[in-house]
């Protein structure tokens, strides 16, 4: 008989403003079970940050808001609003 | 290659949607012969450039200028291919050519081409990137990508980003953005050419069909300021500096194609976007004046009122 054991989903949304429940603009995905897990439903897996929160995804981190270099004040970059979160999946032991 | 008035230039239309979203797709331009031509030859490029590396790698180099089919950097465009090459007949179609000297101008030099292949069934992802390093404008290179087959959705085409050429960042350092709404995965018809902008995000993707994925690309470095190229006979009437979506606007404006937005974009950014699409087309048209929606007109006017007034308590 084999042990469960925990692996560690990871979503990644990129929001539309610093406001959680601001609506997603990309996303990623990283699977530590292997597939064995579930997988994200539609694209994009969540509407909002919030709308992740209700599906059971946990919050781990989001962006800092920081003010623009000088001299960068009016040139764009990467993703500003990036929100980070896990789930934690009961998967069977090998 | 002759930057003559007989090729069809862009218009002021392709251009604004270039500099707004920066690609250009001229979609099934080359005639059929020239991609069955390509299919036969491009492969034998790719190789040609592994044995190139393998010399290089080995010690042994391939010697000086001895017929081997890749250009050397810095080579005249109309020099670099022969004309009854593959990519040398690609270039000289007419629309092709209008493009290119339309963003380029009349003579650009090749800074390198590849050719891309993706077998039938590789299901691998390339992490999204951008092409060299940071390249600050405004003046840019173009790249063409030439997908000399019909690409059916899902069969590997290139992913790329709307409108993401003006995002300073370093190759794949974006490489965790697996999607993006709105993102592009290119398919069309045999003979198709897209133009990118330098700066565009984009990333080889998944080929889910059963045929090989062939991807000719080639990289144009300008000799010459890129100013008023392009077939300029509709722009004064439409390149007026107050055209503000808060105030007055005109629906054929080019401010009104420059304003607009991307379903990945955050709507703070749209405005940075906006003024850096702005800048590039001052740029582009040498009218430093040029503006959309106020956002340069405004700051640069306060600033001019704090240097007066720095000059004067000095």
């Amino acid at each position: 008989m084999s042990a469960q054991q925990q692996r560690q989903q990871v979503l990644v949304l990129w929001l539309a403003s610093s406001a959680l429940d601001s609506k997603v603009l990309g996303w990623a995905f990283h699977d530590g079970t292997g597939g064995e897990g579930p997988q994200p439903d539609g694209d994009p897996p969540a509407t909002t940050g919030v709308d992740a929160l209700r599906q059971g995804w946990r919050l781990l981190q989001m962006s800092p808001l920081l003010p623009a270099a000088a001299g960068q004040e009016r040139q764009s970059s990467f993703l500003k609003h990036e929100f980070l979160f896990e789930r934690l999946v009961e998967v069977s032991g090998s | 290659m002759a930057n003559g008035s007989r090729l069809p230039l862009l218009t002021t239309d392709q251009m604004a949607s270039f500099v707004a979203r920066g690609f250009l797709r001229l979609e099934a331009v080359v005639p059929s012969d020239i991609n069955a031509h390509a299919m036969e030859e491009l492969p034998g490029l790719f190789r040609a450039w592994l044995d190139e590396l393998r010399g290089a790698a080995s010690g042994k180099g391939t010697g000086e200028d001895d017929g081997a089919p890749l250009p050397r950097s810095g080579t005249m465009l109309n020099e670099a291919y022969a004309p009854d090459s593959a990519f040398g007949r690609m270039v000289r179609v007419p629309e092709v050519a209008g493009a290119i000297a339309s963003l380029v101008g009349p003579d650009p030099v090749v800074d390198h081409h590849f050719v891309h292949l993706k077998g039938p069934g590789d299901l691998t992802t390339q992490g999204l990137h951008c092409d060299a390093i940071i390249d600050a404008g405004p003046a840019f290179d173009i790249q063409l990508f030439w997908f000399p087959h019909d690409v059916a959705p899902g069969a590997g085409g290139t992913r790329y980003v709307p409108g993401s050429h003006l995002r300073q960042i370093n190759m794949d350092d974006i490489a965790r953005y697996q999607h993006l709404v709105g993102d592009e995965h290119h398919a069309g018809p045999a003979g198709t050419v897209v133009i990118f902008h330098q700066g565009l995000w984009h990333a080889g993707a998944a080929n889910h069909s059963d045929t090989l994925r062939v991807l000719g690309k080639l990289r144009l470095n300008p000799t010459v300021r890129q100013r008023r190229l392009w077939d300029v006979s509709d722009l004064e009437a439409r390149n007026r500096a107050d055209d503000h979506i808060w105030a007055r606007t005109e629906p054929t404006s080019v401010a009104a194609a420059l304003r607009g937005s991307e379903g990945w974009y955050e709507p703070s950014v749209h405005r940075l976007e906006t003024v850096q699409r702005a800048l590039l087309w001052r740029y582009l048209t040498g009218d430093d004046a040029f503006d959309v929606d106020w956002y340069l007109t405004r700051t640069e006017r306060r600033a001019a009122l704090d240097a007066a007034d720095a000059a004067v308590t000095r």
